[in-house]
C-alpha cells in the first residue's frame, strides 16, 4: 500500500478529433478517482489548444489523452508543442487508445511519457501515474 | 392428476435432491461462477414458471404478445438477411462498390458517413481536418450524393444511410438524386437510423441540445409520413449502449425508453400511433452468452408488443410487432489472439438467430485490429452461412421456447426491462436522465464495474487475463488516402464557385426562419440542398438557432 501524498493529484482525462466512443476514458476516470485521484474529463471533441487550456486552468499534474482515430501523431504533436510554448513542461503527457506499436516511440521522442495500448491494467495505469508525480 | 400437488412434489423431489446430491458435490470442487447481470440457479426445473401462462405470454409465432417470433413462418420461409457492411472510400469508390454489390443481387445497402458529415461539418472546416473520410465516405452536399447514386438502380438499392444528428440533411440529399432519377416518391425505399437519443447516451454523435434534436426526428418522421410510404424513418439502437458498457437490461431498456420518448413526441405532433409504429425497428448487440441474448430478443418482443397495445393503445398487429437486427458486439472482440474471435462471433450470431432476428451482422475476426481484409469478410459471411445450412438452428421456430432455463430468463429481462423503465420515468423521463447525465452515468457505471471485473479475473476473457501468449499481432490502422481528402476539399471549393449563391443564401434564410419558427424543417432542408448548400452551411444555420449540446460534467 502507498502513502498518498497530502495533496491529490490532480489528472486530466481529454478526448480529442471527432470521435465519441469515450467507455475507455470514462472507464479510466472512474479508476483514477478510485485511486484518490482528482480527475475531470474534457468531454468529446476538444482540441489540442482547449485540451491544454483546461489543463493549466485546472492546474493538473498529468494530462491523459484518449485517441482511436488514427490522428494521434498529429494531435500529440501539436498538444507538446502548445504545452512548451506556455511553459507548462511540469505537466506530463499519457497517451490511450488505438495506437501502433511503431508509433510509439515517435510519441515518446515528442516527450509523451508513456502509451497504454487496449488490454493495458488500470493498477498499472495509476501506479504509473502515482511514480511520475512522485518523481 | 392435481396441478398443484404435482408442483409441490416436485418442489420437495428437487430439494432432496439439493441437499443430498448437489451441495455436497458443490462441496468438493466448487469452480468460481462466470459473473452474471442476470441471476442464475445451478439448474432449471418446470417449478421455476413464475405463473407463466403459455398462451398469454408465450403464444405462437406472428401472433400477439410475438414472445416466440414475429413472423408465423421464422426462419422456415426465409433466412435472415446476412448483413455485411460495404467498403467506403471517396463517393465515386462508394458508387462503384454499389453497383457491384447490386451487379450481385444484394440490396439494402448500408452508407457509413464520415464523422464530419455525421456532425454537419463540411470537409473544409478546420475542425474536419483529421476525420475526413476516415469511418466512411464524405457527403458535402447533393454533389457528392448525386456521385454516389446517380445510375444506380435506386429502387433495389433501398439503401441505409447511418446518419443521426443530420438524418434530415441526407434523408433530403437522397430525395433530391431519387427525384432526378425519375423515382416516384413512393416508391423511394430505404432507411435513416435517426436515433438521436442514444447518440447522446452513448455514441456521441450529437450537435444540438436534446429538445431541438428531438423535435428534427420527428420532422423527419412526419415528413415521411406524409410524403415516402415505403421509407423506414427510424432505427432505434440498444447496440451503441451495450458497446458503451451498458448491462443486458440496460441495453433493452434505454432503447425502449429512447422509443417511448419518440414514440410520445410523435403524438403530440398529432401522428397516429398506428401510422408510425409499424415502420420503427431496432439494433441490438449480441454478446457470446448465447442464452440470455436469446432470452433477451424474446423478451423484447414482449414487452414492445404489450407496451404498444396496452400503454398506447395501438390496434394494428403491425404496430406491436418488435423487428429488430443484431451485431456480434465489437467490444468484446479482441486484439489479442484474433482468430478466437471467429468463434465469440458465431456464438453470438448464434443468439441472435435462437433470438428470432430478422437480420445479423457478423463482425470480422479482425475487428480489434484493422479495417475488415476481404478474407475476414469472408470468414464472417461464412459463418452465418454455416449457421443457417449446418448448425440445424434455423430448422424449427424458436427452438428454445420451453427451455425452464430460457423462459425464466425471458420473464426475468422482462421484469428487469420494465422495472428499469418505470424509474427513468419515476425520475422525470429520458430527456431529463439525458440531460442531467444521470443515464450516461449508469452507463458508465456499468463499463466500469465489467472492466473490474476483468482486471480481477472474476471475469475471463480467453487469450487476454487467462491463457494468453505473448506473440500478439499489431494492430493496423485504417487511414484514408491523402488524396482522397484533397480531391474532396477541391470539390467544395469548385461547388462554391459553380452553383447559384444567392439561391443558396435565400434558402437558407427561409431555413432560418423556419427554424425560430414552429414549421417542419425537413421542406425548407430540402429546398437548400436542391440549391447545393453544404450540409455544414445547413447546420451552421441550426447550431446558431438551436446551439450545441455541452453534456454534464462527468
Amino acid at each position: 500500500m502507498k502513502t498518498q501524498p497530502d495533496t491529490p493529484i490532480r489528472v486530466l482525462v481529454a478526448k480529442p478529433g471527432l470521435d465519441g466512443h469515450d467507455r475507455g476514458a470514462k472507464v479510466l476516470v472512474q479508476a483514477m478517482r478510485d485511486a484518490g485521484m482528482e480527475v475531470s474529463y474534457t468531454g468529446l471533441r476538444r482540441t489540442p489548444e482547449m485540451i491544454v487550456e483546461t489543463a493549466i486552468r485546472e492546474d493538473v499534474d498529468v494530462i491523459c489523452v484518449s485517441i482511436l482515430s488514427g490522428a494521434h501523431n498529429a494531435i500529440f504533436s501539436e498538444i507538446m508543442d502548445r504545452l512548451h510554448d506556455q511553459g507548462s513542461n511540469r505537466i506530463s503527457v499519457l497517451g490511450g487508445g488505438v495506437i501502433p506499436g511503431r508509433d510509439i516511440a515517435h510519441l515518446k521522442e515528442m516527450g509523451v511519457r508513456e502509451i497504454f495500448t487496449p488490454g493495458a491494467s488500470l493498477v498499472a495505469i495509476a501506479d504509473y501515474i502515482e511514480s511520475l508525480v512522485s518523481e | 392428476m392435481d396441478k398443484h400437488h404435482e408442483a409441490g412434489k416436485l418442489r420437495m423431489a428437487k430439494q432432496r435432491w439439493q441437499t443430498e446430491r448437489l451441495d455436497p458435490a458443490l462441496a468438493q470442487v466448487n469452480r468460481p461462477a462466470m459473473p452474471s447481470d442476470l441471476e442464475q440457479e445451478p439448474l432449471y426445473t418446470p417449478d421455476d414458471d413464475d405463473g407463466r401462462d403459455y398462451l398469454d405470454d408465450l403464444g405462437f409465432p406472428g401472433e400477439y404478445p410475438f414472445t416466440r417470433g414475429v413472423q408465423p413462418s421464422m426462419y422456415q420461409g426465409r433466412h435472415w438477411t446476412m448483413r455485411q457492411y460495404a467498403g467506403f472510400g471517396s463517393p465515386q469508390e462508394t458508387h462503384d462498390r454499389f453497383d457491384y454489390l447490386l451487379g450481385q443481387g444484394q440490396g439494402g445497402l448500408l452508407v457509413a458517413f464520415d464523422l464530419p458529415t455525421q456532425l454537419g461539418f463540411d470537409s473544409d472546416d478546420p475542425r474536419a481536418k483529421d476525420d475526413v473520410g476516415v469511418v466512411g465516405v464524405a457527403v458535402d452536399s447533393l454533389r457528392d450524393m448525386e456521385t454516389i447514386f446517380t445510375g444506380l438502380p435506386l429502387e433495389k438499392a433501398s439503401p441505409s444511410l447511418t446518419m443521426n444528428a443530420a438524418a434530415t440533411v441526407a434523408l433530403a440529399m437522397y430525395v433530391a438524386v431519387a427525384e432526378k432519377e425519375g423515382v416516384a416518391a413512393d416508391r423511394i425505399s430505404g432507411t435513416t437510423q435517426n436515433d438521436i437519443l442514444k447518440e447522446f447516451l452513448a455514441r456521441g454523435t450529437y450537435v444540438f441540445p436534446p429538445r431541438p434534436s428531438l423535435r428534427l426526428t420527428v420532422d423527419l418522421i412526419e415528413y415521411c409520413s406524409a410524403n415516402l410510404p415505403r421509407w423506414n424513418f427510424m432505427n432505434i439502437c440498444g447496440y451503441h449502449v451495450r458497446e458503451a458498457g451498458s448491462t443486458l437490461v440496460q441495453e433493452v431498456a434505454f432503447a425502449m425508453a429512447n422509443a417511448i420518448t419518440y414514440i410520445e413526441a410523435c403524438l403530440e405532433r398529432g401522428l397516429d400511433i398506428d401510422a408510425f409504429a409499424p415502420r420503427l425497428a431496432f439494433n441490438f448487440a449480441s454478446s457470446s452468452n448465447f442464452f440470455h441474448e436469446a432470452a433477451k430478443f424474446r423478451a423484447a418482443r414482449r414487452l414492445w408488443a404489450r407496451l404498444l397495445r396496452e400503454r398506447f393503445g395501438a390496434k394494428e398487429e403491425a404496430s406491436w410487432m418488435f423487428r429488430t437486427g443484431a451485431g456480434s458486439a465489437g467490444s468484446t472482440l479482441t486484439a489479442q489472439q484474433p482468430e478466437n474471435n471467429i468463434v465469440r462471433v458465431a456464438l453470438q450470431a448464434l443468439g441472435g438467430i435462437l433470438g428470432g432476428v430478422q437480420s445479423f451482422h457478423t463482425a470480422g475476426f479482425d475487428e480489434a485490429l484493422a479495417i475488415p481484409s476481404e478474407h475476414s469478410a469472408m470468414v464472417a459471411l461464412r459463418t452465418q452461412q454455416v449457421l443457417a445450412h449446418e448448425s440445424g438452428a434455423a430448422e424449427v421456430i424458436d427452438p428454445l421456447g420451453g427451455s425452464y432455463y430460457v423462459e425464466n430468463l425471458t420473464d426475468q429481462i422482462e421484469r428487469e426491462v420494465n422495472l428499469y423503465i418505470a424509474r427513468i420515468e419515476a425520475e422525470g423521463g429520458m430527456l431529463k436522465a439525458i440531460e442531467d447525465g444521470h443515464a450516461q452515468a449508469e452507463i458508465a457505471k456499468s463499463a466500469y464495474a465489467y472492466q473490474q471485473q476483468i482486471e480481477s479475473r472474476e471475469r475471463t476473457i480467453v487469450g487476454v487475463n487467462q491463457f494468453a501468449t505473448d506473440n500478439d499481432p499489431e494492430i493496423e490502422l485504417h487511414r484514408p488516402r491523402a488524396e482522397i481528402v484533397a480531391a474532396q476539399i477541391k470539390g467544395l471549393a469548385a461547388l462554391r464557385r459553380e452553383r447559384d449563391n444567392g439561391a443558396v443564401q435565400r434558402t437558407l434564410s427561409a431555413l432560418e426562419d423556419e427554424a425560430r419558427g414552429g414549421g417542419n424543417l425537413m421542406y425548407p432542408i430540402l429546398d437548400a440542398v436542391r440549391a447545393y448548400a453544404t450540409i455544414g452551411e445547413i447546420c451552421a444555420v441550426l447550431r446558431r438557432e438551436f446551439g450545441e449540446y455541452q453534456p454534464a460534467s462527468f
